[in-house]
């Protein structure tokens, strides 16, 4: 006997089965394929924007030391940078500048830096996407803000920053250290916090430890506890997005439940016939083993690649809002497309392995029913 | 040759509603001749049938096949059994709707998992045979009634099964069309089939095509003549 050839005529007879009832199979499809596709949206969002901002986060300081004050956030002396630099396992150090600045014009948050290399001439500014959009501005505009004291600054725009760190640098707005002191009125003795590179990765946690006990008035903040922060965010932006699709998923679990447990007195009927014609229980198995796996197969595929344009190639529209965050300065940004296989497997195993198990059930109840009931 | 030994079918045995169908019958089917069973309803005609096609086992007794106790043999033989030496002919023919005509008669067939073109040649030939190859692609629920029996002959056929097993065969057709069928089933009986028939049909039997007729009557056969 061809197993091989017997299992492609239980496949094309279930194919000709389920082209039977065009409606009832169509409307399920539609209906899974919309579970998996919401489904698969989220995850490959969440998946693709954690992976985008671990990329842009990798070139970050791999320690930041904040001083604090009564539990908050304080300048840091620049005497502080001396103390740290001689702690055994720290290659370099530097003083940061950076701090908020809200612009009334456009009711948004600018996240306002002085970087020592790779900043801004004095008078000039680098921007973000996300504030040349709102504000209109192009190289060689000028952008005019109040500083501390209520006076104007005017920062010519020297470069718009690349569209591919947006996701990080929509609101950023990069001046020169002297620009900055005198933005916000702060005196030269002072930096924001400090950022430190370690000689071995591998021993920042040591470092850091060491750094707590030399400085006891400072808070030592790692690469990775930041990229853990993000993740969180995203996990929980993921989550709340899963819990609102919950109650589509839900009325689909019962949708799908109502379809694969209850069989029609006419498919009981159609068991009955192949079995008193000589099918054995287990061809009938596998006949419903192979409906139930291409409905939810099939759903898999067109739900996960609809999912794929719709992050990758639409810029998913449908769920960017929260996924991103809500500013006024919505970060534009391209993910990178890719497949996780775990993500994928998850998936799958969620989406098709349950409905095609959940359909085994009532048609194994039905072909262990004498056949003879065909005949009466 | 099919053999039946103090045969008896209870359903529901053991409570309230049980029901004797069949209370020791003895009787046997000879091989290449037509055997019918008559009787009114709940005579146990079909419940007899049942036990001699495999699709049941019964409460007591033994049927043997070719000699071979089949009685108790668990379901996966049966239905081996039914695949390979059985053909079918159900009261209503019981075809599966939305398929095609070759579909339908193809079913059986599946499970032997022979080479496709084997299968479509021996399919062809039967439907060449009962004039109804023209029909091959036509869904089934829009046959005529003719052409619906016939293609549940060709159905019961494409194993090529030694015996045939028809139940109520006549029972929704018209005299003309009951005819025709008893003519095919006479066919069939010249080519060496052995066939076994549940009916009440008068019309069966005014034809002279069984060759033995057993009469049953609740549940016990009352008469096997000749």
């Amino acid at each position: 006997m061809n197993g091989f050839a017997r299992q492609r005529y239980l496949l094309d007879f279930t194919v000709a089965s389920l082209m039977r009832r065009p409606g009832r199979n169509l409307s399920l499809l539609l209906v899974y394929t919309l579970v998996v596709f919401l489904l698969a949206s989220a995850m490959l969002y969440s998946q693709a924007i954690k992976g985008k901002a671990a990329a842009l986060l990798r070139d970050s300081p791999e320690v930041v030391v904040q001083r604090m004050e009564a539990g908050r956030h304080a300048l840091m002396p620049v005497s502080y940078l001396e103390r740290l630099g001689r702690l055994r396992g720290v290659a370099h150090v530097e003083g940061r500048l950076w701090g908020y600045y809200y612009d009334p014009v456009v009711a948004a948050n600018y996240t306002v830096m002085a970087p020592d290399r790779d900043g801004a001439l004095p008078g000039q500014a680098r921007i973000g996407a996300g504030i040349a959009r709102v504000r209109g501005l192009a190289p060689g505009d000028v952008l005019s803000l109040r500083g501390y004291d209520g006076r104007p600054h005017a920062f010519t725009v020297a470069e718009v920053l690349p569209a591919d760190s947006e996701l990080v640098s929509a609101d950023l707005l990069l001046i020169a250290p002297a620009d900055f002191r005198a933005f916000f009125g702060l005196p030269e003795d002072v930096y924001t916090d400090l950022a430190l590179a370690v000689t071995n990765p591998a021993e920042v946690r040591q470092v850091a430890r060491k750094l707590a006990e030399r400085l006891p008035d400072c808070r030592p903040i790692l690469r990775e506890e930041v990229l853990r922060t993000y993740e969180s965010v995203f996990d929980w932006r993921e989550g709340l997005l899963l819990a609102v699709l919950a109650g589509a998923v839900c009325a689909f679990l019962i949708f799908a439940w109502d379809k694969a447990t209850g069989l029609s007195a006419e498919e009981r009927r159609e068991i009955g016939i192949l079995r008193a014609i000589g099918w054995e229980t287990g061809d009938v198995l596998r006949m419903k083993l192979w409906e139930g796996g291409l409905i939810s197969f099939t759903a898999f595929c067109l739900g996960y690649g609809l999912a794929h344009i719709h992050v990758f190639h639409a810029g998913a529209p449908l769920f960017a809002g929260v996924m991103r965050g809500w500013s006024v300065l919505q970060p534009h940004f391209a993910l990178t497309p890719q497949v996780d296989a775990l993500q994928l497997t998850t998936l799958f195993l969620l989406s098709v392995v349950p409905y095609t198990v959940v359909t085994l059930v009532p048609v194994w109840r039905a072909a262990t029913v004498d056949p003879d009931s065909i005949m009466r | 040759m099919i053999e039946l030994s103090a045969v008896t079918k209870t359903f529901n045995a053991g409570r309230p509603n049980e029901y004797p169908a069949l209370r020791g019958v003895d009787l046997t089917i000879e091989s290449g001749r037509v055997t019918a069973l008559r009787g009114p309803s709940g005579s146990g005609k079909t419940t007899l049938l049942t036990l001699i096609g495999c699709l049941a086992r019964p409460s007591s007794g033994r049927v043997r096949l070719e000699g071979e106790d089949i009685s108790a043999l668990p379901e996966r033989f049966l239905a081996e059994l039914r695949l390979r030496r059985f053909g079918f002919v159900f009261q209503r023919f019981n075809l599966i709707p939305g398929l095609s005509a070759l579909d339908n008669i193809l079913l059986p067939a599946y499970p032997l998992g022979l080479p496709y073109h084997d299968l479509r040649a021996r399919a062809d030939a039967l439907m060449a045979s009962l004039e109804i190859d023209h029909r091959a692609a036509t869904r089934v629920d829009w046959l005529s009634g003719g052409e619906v029996q016939r293609v549940a002959i060709a159905r019961a056929l494409v194993n090529d099964p030694p015996v045939i097993i028809a139940d109520e065969p006549t029972a929704h057709l018209d005299s003309r069309l009951s005819l025709e069928f008893l003519g095919l089933l006479g066919r069939l009986k010249d080519a060496g089939k052995t066939i076994v028939i549940a009916s009440h049909d008068p019309l069966v039997f005014e034809t002279g095509l069984p060759d033995r007729v057993a009469d049953l009557r609740d549940g016990r056969i009352v008469g096997v003549a000749p």
